[in-house]
Protein backbone atom coordinates (compact mmCIF):
# COMPACT_ATOMS: atom_id res chain seq x y z
CA UNK A 1 0.00 0.00 0.00
CA UNK A 2 1.02 3.67 -0.74
CA UNK A 3 1.11 5.28 2.18
CA UNK A 4 1.05 9.15 1.70
CA UNK A 5 -1.42 8.65 -1.17
CA UNK A 6 -3.59 6.46 0.61
CA UNK A 7 -3.69 8.69 3.99
CA UNK A 8 -4.52 11.68 1.98
CA UNK A 9 -7.43 9.86 0.45
CA UNK A 10 -8.93 9.38 4.26
CA UNK A 11 -12.15 10.99 4.97
CA UNK A 12 -14.88 9.08 7.30
CA UNK A 13 -17.91 10.48 8.74
CA UNK A 14 -19.96 8.76 11.20
CA UNK A 15 -22.94 9.53 13.19
CA UNK A 16 -23.36 8.60 16.60
CA UNK A 17 -26.37 8.09 18.69
CA UNK A 18 -27.22 9.08 21.95
CA UNK A 19 -27.59 6.71 24.83
CA UNK A 20 -26.15 3.57 22.61
CA UNK A 21 -23.97 2.05 25.30
CA UNK A 22 -23.77 -1.10 23.28
CA UNK A 23 -22.07 0.32 20.04
CA UNK A 24 -20.48 2.90 22.06
CA UNK A 25 -16.78 2.38 21.22
CA UNK A 26 -17.18 0.87 17.90
CA UNK A 27 -16.79 4.66 15.82
CA UNK A 28 -13.14 5.10 17.81
CA UNK A 29 -12.59 1.54 16.97
CA UNK A 30 -13.61 1.92 13.76
CA UNK A 31 -11.02 4.91 13.26
CA UNK A 32 -8.16 2.92 14.90
CA UNK A 33 -7.94 0.16 12.30
CA UNK A 34 -8.37 1.98 8.94
CA UNK A 35 -5.55 4.69 10.48
CA UNK A 36 -3.34 1.40 11.26
CA UNK A 37 -3.66 -0.11 7.65
CA UNK A 38 -2.22 3.52 5.82
CA UNK A 39 0.53 3.13 8.21
CA UNK A 40 0.29 5.97 10.94
CA UNK A 41 2.56 5.98 13.97
CA UNK A 42 1.26 3.94 16.86
CA UNK A 43 2.00 7.10 19.10
CA UNK A 44 -0.52 8.73 16.81
CA UNK A 45 -2.53 5.57 16.95
CA UNK A 46 -3.21 6.03 20.39
CA UNK A 47 -3.93 9.82 20.68
CA UNK A 48 -6.63 9.60 17.73
CA UNK A 49 -7.74 6.44 19.51
CA UNK A 50 -8.20 8.39 22.90
CA UNK A 51 -9.64 11.91 21.82
CA UNK A 52 -12.22 10.10 19.19
CA UNK A 53 -12.97 7.68 21.95
CA UNK A 54 -13.98 10.67 24.64
CA UNK A 55 -15.45 12.17 22.03
CA UNK A 56 -17.72 9.88 21.15
CA UNK A 57 -18.68 8.62 24.60
CA UNK A 58 -19.35 12.40 25.08
CA UNK A 59 -21.86 12.59 22.75
CA UNK A 60 -22.90 9.03 23.71
CA UNK A 61 -23.41 10.12 27.40
CA UNK A 62 -24.46 13.97 27.13
CA UNK A 63 -25.90 14.96 23.93
CA UNK A 64 -29.11 14.35 21.93
CA UNK A 65 -26.60 12.32 19.32
CA UNK A 66 -24.12 13.47 16.61
CA UNK A 67 -21.56 12.89 14.18
CA UNK A 68 -17.53 12.72 14.46
CA UNK A 69 -15.82 13.22 10.64
CA UNK A 70 -12.04 12.60 10.77
CA UNK A 71 -9.67 13.39 7.92
CA UNK A 72 -5.70 13.49 6.99
CA UNK A 73 -4.62 16.65 5.10
CA UNK A 74 -0.74 16.66 5.06
CA UNK A 75 0.69 15.81 8.17
CA UNK A 76 -2.51 16.65 10.31
CA UNK A 77 -5.56 14.41 11.27
CA UNK A 78 -8.33 16.68 12.07
CA UNK A 79 -11.36 15.67 14.13
CA UNK A 80 -14.33 17.53 14.28
CA UNK A 81 -17.26 15.94 16.60
CA UNK A 82 -20.58 17.46 16.26
CA UNK A 83 -23.84 17.25 18.15
CA UNK A 84 -27.58 18.45 18.83
CA UNK A 85 -27.69 19.51 21.89
CA UNK A 86 -28.04 20.70 24.39
CA UNK A 87 -24.60 21.76 25.00
CA UNK A 88 -22.22 23.16 27.68
CA UNK A 89 -23.56 25.32 30.08
CA UNK A 90 -19.58 26.79 31.56
CA UNK A 91 -16.72 25.45 29.20
CA UNK A 92 -14.01 26.39 30.98
CA UNK A 93 -15.64 24.68 34.20
CA UNK A 94 -16.41 21.50 31.80
CA UNK A 95 -12.32 21.69 31.06
CA UNK A 96 -11.65 21.22 34.28
CA UNK A 97 -10.13 17.86 35.46
CA UNK A 98 -12.67 15.81 37.86
CA UNK A 99 -15.88 18.48 36.81
CA UNK A 100 -18.61 15.99 35.59
CA UNK A 101 -22.56 16.24 35.27
CA UNK A 102 -22.90 12.26 35.11
CA UNK A 103 -25.74 10.34 36.40
CA UNK A 104 -24.93 7.93 39.07
CA UNK A 105 -26.03 5.25 36.50
CA UNK A 106 -23.73 5.75 34.00
CA UNK A 107 -21.08 6.71 37.11
CA UNK A 108 -21.71 2.89 37.80
CA UNK A 109 -20.39 2.01 34.74
CA UNK A 110 -17.28 3.78 35.45
CA UNK A 111 -18.00 6.95 33.37
CA UNK A 112 -18.41 10.53 34.57
CA UNK A 113 -14.53 11.31 36.05
CA UNK A 114 -14.65 14.59 34.59
CA UNK A 115 -11.47 13.62 32.58
CA UNK A 116 -12.57 12.73 28.71
CA UNK A 117 -12.67 16.80 27.76
CA UNK A 118 -9.09 17.53 29.46
CA UNK A 119 -7.64 14.15 27.95
CA UNK A 120 -8.99 15.23 24.60
CA UNK A 121 -7.25 18.27 25.08
CA UNK A 122 -3.82 16.75 26.38
CA UNK A 123 -4.06 14.47 23.06
CA UNK A 124 -4.33 16.72 20.32
CA UNK A 125 -1.52 19.43 18.92
CA UNK A 126 -5.02 22.54 18.39
CA UNK A 127 -7.94 22.21 20.34
CA UNK A 128 -11.07 24.20 19.81
CA UNK A 129 -14.62 23.64 21.76
CA UNK A 130 -17.89 25.69 21.04
CA UNK A 131 -20.64 25.22 22.30
CA UNK A 132 -24.61 26.31 22.87
CA UNK A 133 -27.43 25.23 23.10
CA UNK A 134 -27.84 23.70 19.94
CA UNK A 135 -25.35 22.22 20.50
CA UNK A 136 -21.43 21.33 20.91
CA UNK A 137 -18.54 21.00 18.67
CA UNK A 138 -14.66 20.20 18.93
CA UNK A 139 -12.25 20.50 16.64
CA UNK A 140 -9.20 18.70 17.24
CA UNK A 141 -5.50 18.27 15.11
CA UNK A 142 -3.01 15.55 15.50
CA UNK A 143 0.30 16.29 14.09
CA UNK A 144 2.62 13.25 12.99
CA UNK B 1 7.07 -10.85 28.54
CA UNK B 2 4.92 -13.45 29.45
CA UNK B 3 2.03 -15.49 27.97
CA UNK B 4 -1.57 -14.70 29.29
CA UNK B 5 -2.55 -18.19 28.99
CA UNK B 6 0.90 -19.32 31.29
CA UNK B 7 -0.30 -16.45 33.88
CA UNK B 8 -3.75 -18.51 33.78
CA UNK B 9 -1.97 -21.24 34.63
CA UNK B 10 0.41 -20.20 37.10
CA UNK B 11 -2.35 -17.97 39.41
CA UNK B 12 -5.24 -20.38 38.55
CA UNK B 13 -7.48 -18.02 36.85
CA UNK B 14 -10.46 -18.52 35.18
CA UNK B 15 -10.51 -18.08 31.38
CA UNK B 16 -14.04 -16.19 30.68
CA UNK B 17 -13.49 -15.56 27.08
CA UNK B 18 -11.15 -14.22 23.73
CA UNK B 19 -9.47 -17.41 23.84
CA UNK B 20 -7.66 -15.72 20.54
CA UNK B 21 -5.43 -13.73 22.14
CA UNK B 22 -4.55 -16.40 24.86
CA UNK B 23 -0.82 -15.64 23.17
CA UNK B 24 -1.11 -11.73 23.71
CA UNK B 25 2.14 -11.14 25.77
CA UNK B 26 2.31 -8.70 29.03
CA UNK B 27 4.76 -6.93 31.52
CA UNK B 28 3.13 -5.22 33.23
CA UNK B 29 -0.30 -4.23 35.19
CA UNK B 30 -2.51 -1.34 35.45
CA UNK B 31 -5.60 -0.95 37.63
CA UNK B 32 -8.53 1.52 37.58
CA UNK B 33 -12.10 1.50 37.46
CA UNK B 34 -12.87 4.99 36.29
CA UNK B 35 -12.90 4.37 32.35
CA UNK B 36 -11.27 7.81 31.11
CA UNK B 37 -8.41 7.33 33.73
CA UNK B 38 -7.72 4.03 32.54
CA UNK B 39 -7.67 5.55 28.83
CA UNK B 40 -4.86 8.18 29.93
CA UNK B 41 -2.92 6.24 32.09
CA UNK B 42 -3.05 2.14 30.90
CA UNK B 43 -0.16 1.60 28.37
CA UNK B 44 -0.28 -1.19 25.43
CA UNK B 45 0.59 -4.37 26.52
CA UNK B 46 -0.75 -4.28 30.07
CA UNK B 47 -2.90 -6.53 31.62
CA UNK B 48 -6.03 -4.37 33.42
CA UNK B 49 -7.24 -5.32 36.42
CA UNK B 50 -10.96 -3.60 37.03
CA UNK B 51 -14.41 -4.60 38.43
CA UNK B 52 -16.24 -3.26 35.68
CA UNK B 53 -17.84 -5.89 33.53
CA UNK B 54 -20.02 -3.68 30.78
CA UNK B 55 -19.15 -4.36 26.98
CA UNK B 56 -17.15 -0.56 27.04
CA UNK B 57 -14.23 -2.26 28.66
CA UNK B 58 -13.47 -4.31 25.71
CA UNK B 59 -13.46 -0.99 23.20
CA UNK B 60 -11.06 0.45 25.67
CA UNK B 61 -9.04 -2.64 26.01
CA UNK B 62 -8.79 -2.69 22.27
CA UNK B 63 -8.22 1.14 21.61
CA UNK B 64 -5.08 0.96 23.77
CA UNK B 65 -4.07 -2.64 23.07
CA UNK B 66 -4.04 -4.13 26.52
CA UNK B 67 -3.15 -7.85 25.85
CA UNK B 68 -5.92 -8.86 28.59
CA UNK B 69 -8.90 -7.51 31.27
CA UNK B 70 -8.55 -9.69 34.31
CA UNK B 71 -11.95 -8.74 36.04
CA UNK B 72 -11.35 -9.38 40.27
CA UNK B 73 -13.69 -9.56 43.43
CA UNK B 74 -15.82 -12.36 41.01
CA UNK B 75 -17.92 -10.05 39.09
CA UNK B 76 -20.15 -11.11 36.77
CA UNK B 77 -19.58 -10.26 33.36
CA UNK B 78 -22.35 -9.30 31.08
CA UNK B 79 -23.17 -11.31 27.98
CA UNK B 80 -22.51 -9.01 25.34
CA UNK B 81 -19.49 -8.54 26.56
CA UNK B 82 -18.10 -11.55 26.40
CA UNK B 83 -19.18 -11.68 22.77
CA UNK B 84 -17.34 -8.56 21.68
CA UNK B 85 -14.40 -10.17 23.61
CA UNK B 86 -14.47 -13.00 21.43
CA UNK B 87 -14.92 -11.26 18.64
CA UNK B 88 -11.98 -8.90 19.33
CA UNK B 89 -9.52 -11.88 20.79
CA UNK B 90 -8.89 -9.88 24.30
CA UNK B 91 -9.23 -12.30 26.97
CA UNK B 92 -10.99 -11.47 29.73
CA UNK B 93 -9.92 -13.96 32.63
CA UNK B 94 -11.27 -13.59 36.33
CA UNK B 95 -10.65 -13.60 39.96
CA UNK B 96 -12.04 -13.95 43.04
CA UNK B 97 -9.49 -12.49 44.61
CA UNK B 98 -9.26 -8.32 45.59
CA UNK B 99 -7.16 -6.63 43.38
CA UNK B 100 -4.12 -6.14 45.89
CA UNK B 101 -4.01 -9.91 46.14
CA UNK B 102 -4.20 -10.66 42.88
CA UNK B 103 -1.20 -7.70 42.18
CA UNK B 104 0.99 -8.89 44.80
CA UNK B 105 0.90 -12.62 43.06
CA UNK B 106 1.24 -11.07 39.26
CA UNK B 107 4.46 -9.12 41.00
CA UNK B 108 5.99 -12.59 42.18
CA UNK B 109 5.21 -14.15 39.20
CA UNK B 110 7.52 -11.17 37.41
CA UNK B 111 4.95 -9.07 35.98
CA UNK B 112 6.29 -5.46 37.58
N1 LIG C 1 -21.07 16.84 23.94
C1 LIG C 1 -21.45 17.33 25.14
N2 LIG C 1 -22.69 17.85 25.30
C2 LIG C 1 -23.10 18.35 26.48
N3 LIG C 1 -22.33 18.38 27.58
C3 LIG C 1 -21.07 17.89 27.49
C4 LIG C 1 -20.57 17.33 26.27
N4 LIG C 1 -19.30 16.95 26.48
C5 LIG C 1 -19.02 17.23 27.75
N5 LIG C 1 -20.07 17.79 28.38
C6 LIG C 1 -20.13 18.30 29.79
O1 LIG C 1 -18.81 18.51 30.24
C7 LIG C 1 -18.56 17.68 31.40
C8 LIG C 1 -17.13 17.22 31.40
O2 LIG C 1 -16.89 16.33 30.30
P1 LIG C 1 -15.74 15.23 30.40
O3 LIG C 1 -15.74 14.42 29.18
O4 LIG C 1 -14.48 15.93 30.76
O5 LIG C 1 -16.17 14.37 31.67
P2 LIG C 1 -17.35 13.30 31.78
O6 LIG C 1 -17.83 12.93 30.44
O7 LIG C 1 -18.36 13.81 32.73
O8 LIG C 1 -16.59 12.08 32.46
P3 LIG C 1 -15.51 11.12 31.75
O9 LIG C 1 -15.27 11.64 30.37
O10 LIG C 1 -14.30 11.20 32.61
O11 LIG C 1 -16.13 9.77 31.76
C9 LIG C 1 -19.60 16.60 31.33
O12 LIG C 1 -19.89 16.02 32.59
C10 LIG C 1 -20.80 17.33 30.74
O13 LIG C 1 -21.44 18.10 31.74
MG1 LIG D 1 -16.50 12.38 28.94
Amino acid sequence: MNNSKDKNKIKLEYSIISNDFKRAGETSSNIKSILKKVGIDNKVIRKVAIVTYEAEMNIVIHSYGGNIKLMVEGNNIIINAYDKGPGIEDISLAMKEGYSTATDEVRELGFGAGMGLPNIKKCSDYFKIESSTEGTRLLIKISF
Amino acid sequence: MMKISQIIKELDLELISGEKGLDNETNGVYSGDLLSVVMASAKEKQIWLTVQTHINIVAIASLIDISAILIVEGMEVEEDTIEKSNELGIPIIRTNKTTYEISIELYKLGIN
